[in-house]
């Protein structure tokens, strides 16, 4: 079973709907003991990094994806906001956040080379792999994949990034160390590259 | 570098599709779920439902097609046509669409912008607007009135500031529609569309009047578009997406592979 952690924002069901169209049970709850005892977690979604932890703490749920399963071995895959606030803290409403990947979080410039960059960014981009990993398998180098964001992920180490992209800057937009994946981009709305990543998350060896 | 979008727009009235017959075999044009997924298998990189029904009665037969839609295609896609409250939208996104789609209904109160955003997130809201081509004048300084209930009723509000008081309400992308070119294949409105483009911080969508595939590149150059809807052109099989992607490539623009 893949637990999806409901933390009250998001469009958790797409994720669901994807994952039941690949062949995986998936559950979505807010519920610690299900989320330990699932073989795998989805920390997904669209929202701001400030109400995500203030809801993510409420709940109990911060403490439990940090030592029950980021530090657990679980396989964790974050993705949009999902990937943001795994990192210590994020400038969007100035928040502290997992801080299970050492960095922090970052907005889009206004503007590069005095031409404005329209923030957010919505669309599709291009996503290069900078390193081999088994949830890039069958993925083509290059793919377009869907993002909507407002901020990036900059994190302390960059040998935990595996792929980038380019939206006024040069951006971490996948990340894996251990057990802990996350993309920046949505798998569940970028076609079949981001169907394929998913279903090779769901088949990590945890 | 980011893509230009392709975004087909369905008009869906009491669950079936309205425009789009003769162009496929195998595919049920009336049926919103295969177009869609037909669309999806093309390499739409987005697709608008514009529910006509629009009645309180039939709302729920919508919300049955998004929900069977959400379970086929794994891109986003949104609603639009007679959401009015909050509650309109967060059905529609409960149901599975990824953004919801506002117009008349904003103009008439626009703080459901603000509201829809604070609920929901900016990126949620997109505001669409009819324009109509008016005299340059202090009234109108972009050359454009907004217009609602399908260009029968005038608003006196010029496009562009609807659009700066939209995007400070919270809209996450605009959509123009050009009432004048709607339906005309004559090409989209690209003065309107570019100055609003380099007017506001967020995505524009250029709306109305795509006959080949040429106006699209002139929407994304001259226009200074984001992303563009296509409605006949595609529906009746002149132009498949794949196509449309080939020529925009190879003109230099920055397209989403159209791999299924």
């Amino acid at each position: 079973m893949i637990a999806i952690v409901d933390y009250r924002a998001g469009n958790l069901t797409s994720v669901a709907r994807a994952l039941e169209h690949l062949g995986h049970r998936c559950e979505i709850t807010d519920r610690p003991e299900k989320i330990r005892a699932a073989e795998r977690v989805i920390l997904p979604g669209v929202g701001a990094a400030g109400a995500t932890m203030e809801n993510l703490r409420a709940l109990g749920l911060a403490e439990v994806l940090r030592s029950d399963v980021a530090r657990a071995g679980k396989p964790f895959l974050g993705i949009c906001i999902g990937i943001q606030v795994l990192l210590d803290r994020s400038e969007e409403d100035d928040t502290d956040c997992l801080g299970i990947i050492p960095g922090h979080v970052t907005r889009y410039p206004a503007s590069v080379d005095g031409r404005p960059l329209k923030v957010p960014q919505i669309g599709w981009n291009r996503v290069r792999q900078t390193r081999a990993h088994p949830v890039l398998a069958g993925v083509p180098d290059n793919t377009h994949f869907y993002f909507v964001n407002s901020y990036y992920p900059v994190p302390a180490d960059l040998a935990v990034t595996i792929a980038v992209s380019d939206y006024g800057v040069t951006f971490t937009a996948a990340l894996a160390r251990d057990n802990v994946i996350a993309t920046q981009f949505h798998l569940e709305k970028s076609g079949a590259a981001g169907l394929k990543l998913l279903d090779n998350f769901c088949r990590l060896k945890g | 570098m980011i893509a230009k979008r392709i975004i087909p727009c369905l008009d869906v009235r009491a669950g079936k599709v309205t425009k789009g017959v003769q162009f496929l075999e195998n595919v049920d044009v009336g049926d919103p779920v295969a177009m869609a997924r037909y669309y999806y298998e093309q390499g739409a990189d987005e697709i608008v439902f514009y529910d006509i029904t629009a009645s309180n009665e039939r709302r729920g037969i919508m919300i049955e097609v998004v929900r069977a839609v959400a379970r086929e295609i794994f891109i986003p896609f949104s609603v639009g046509g007679g959401l009015r409250t909050v509650e309109d939208m967060r059905a529609v996104l409960l149901a599975g669409a990824e953004k919801v789609s506002i117009d008349s209904g904003a103009v008439r109160n626009p703080q459901i912008i603000a509201e829809g955003a604070r609920a929901f997130g900016s990126q949620c809201i997109v505001l669409s607007m009819q324009v109509r081509r008016r005299e340059r004048s202090e009234a109108f300084p972009s050359g454009c009135e907004v217009v609602i209930d399908g260009g029968r009723t005038a608003t006196g509000r010029d496009a562009l500031a609807w659009s700066r008081e939209g995007v400070g309400l919270g809209a996450g992308e605009l959509c123009i529609n050009s009432i004048d070119r709607d339906g005309t294949k004559l090409g989209y409105d690209l003065e309107v569309t570019r100055l609003i483009s380099e007017s506001v911080s967020v995505p524009v969508i250029a709306s109305g009047g795509a006959g080949e595939p040429k106006h699209l590149l002139e929407a994304f150059t001259a226009g200074a578009a984001d992303a563009a809807i296509v409605a006949s052109i595609v529906h009746y099989g002149e132009y498949p997406i794949p196509e449309i992607k080939r020529y925009l490539k190879s003109h230099g623009v920055e397209v989403r592979d159209a791999v299924p």
